[in-house]
């Protein structure tokens, strides 16, 4: 390992405020990506349950 | 009878897939997180400094495997788009369907990745060079995909409207691909190639691949869970959905 303190790591030899956008933002997507499926399945589970119960009740 | 039959036969492939593909995310996405925490170990830990482009070439860790996943993805988006259009099904519209954003995003972190590595590298954020031209495209295509299946509303026509197109832009991936050798460009040519020796520290080699199998599983994780979105959204109508607990 070649950094000896965390500044020097953050500091990525001077490319850091290069380097972590470029990770930072690509996490950012893909937990956003996730999150917004997993609200996604819930509303379309909520809907049908819903659905369902209506075409329940009606019959 | 027959009807109970024929209606069977009609839902059985979502029917039988939506709980295969439940069972099968959990996997992915283990092996997803269990990679891209060792490939991020590997590329910040233990791969060396460049000798030439200092610290900056860490990008690569993220850049290569994201534009790798745009192009492949592409293609598997357009392979599940041939099949439905060959076969009619409707479970691989829904996949090309369920790939398409996911390329989307992956295609916008490689040009969003590779602007960061530009700027230190070649002093401008953006060139209207052919490897990132074409890869713009890509986007655009990813895009034109998705808003053409959006704005049909009989389903049967968006999604084979929308096969057709990203079966004919499939012609710009190998473009993108061999741009890089095919124009004199400024992007640097292929980090790994089948035919000549690694031009990489194997450290560095190590950490790209372990962090390309890490997005890969990401992206069959998330397109799973997608196509299981869209299972629910556009069957929910057929009776195993509103006979079964939906988990």
């Amino acid at each position: 390992m070649q950094w000896n303190s965390l500044n020097e790591f953050l500091a990525m030899g001077g490319y850091g405020v290069y380097v972590w956008p470029s990770f930072g933002v690509t996490a950012l997507c893909m937990i956003w990506e996730v999150l917004i499926l997993r609200r996604r399945h819930a509303a379309a589970r909520t809907a049908l349950n819903q659905s369902v119960a209506s075409a329940g009740v009606a019959s | 009878m027959k009807t109970d039959r024929m209606n069977w036969f009609q839902w059985s492939s979502p029917q039988t897939f939506y709980p295969l593909a439940g069972k099968l995310i959990p996997w992915f996405a283990c092996v997803s997180i269990v990679c891209l925490v060792a490939g991020l170990y590997m590329g910040f830990l233990v791969a060396p400094t460049d000798f030439q482009q200092g610290d900056s070439y860490r990008i690569i860790f993220v850049h290569v495997p994201a534009a790798w996943m745009s192009m492949f993805l592409y293609v598997v988006m357009a392979g599940w788009a041939a099949v439905g259009l060959g076969l009619k099904a409707r479970p691989s519209f829904m996949m090309a369907q369920a790939i398409a954003p996911t390329g989307a995003l992956f295609t916008f972190l490689a040009l969003f990745t590779g602007a960061f590595w530009g700027k230190p590298t070649w002093g401008a954020w953006w060139v209207w060079d052919a490897r990132l031209t074409s890869e713009l495209i890509l986007l655009f295509q990813y895009a034109g995909v998705m808003l053409l299946h959006a704005s049909i509303d009989d389903l049967r026509r968006a999604d084979r409207a929308s096969a057709v197109l990203a079966l004919v832009g499939v012609v710009n991936v190998p473009i993108i691909y061999f741009s890089v050798r095919w124009w004199n460009t400024l992007h640097q040519g292929a980090s790994i190639s089948v035919t000549a020796a690694p031009k990489m520290a194997a450290t560095m080699l190590a950490a790209m691949g372990v962090m390309a199998l890490g997005f890969w599983m990401y992206s069959a994780a998330v397109t799973l869970m997608r196509v299981r979105c869209i299972i629910l959204e556009r069957e929910r109508h057929a009776s195993w959905v509103q006979i079964e607990r939906i988990s």
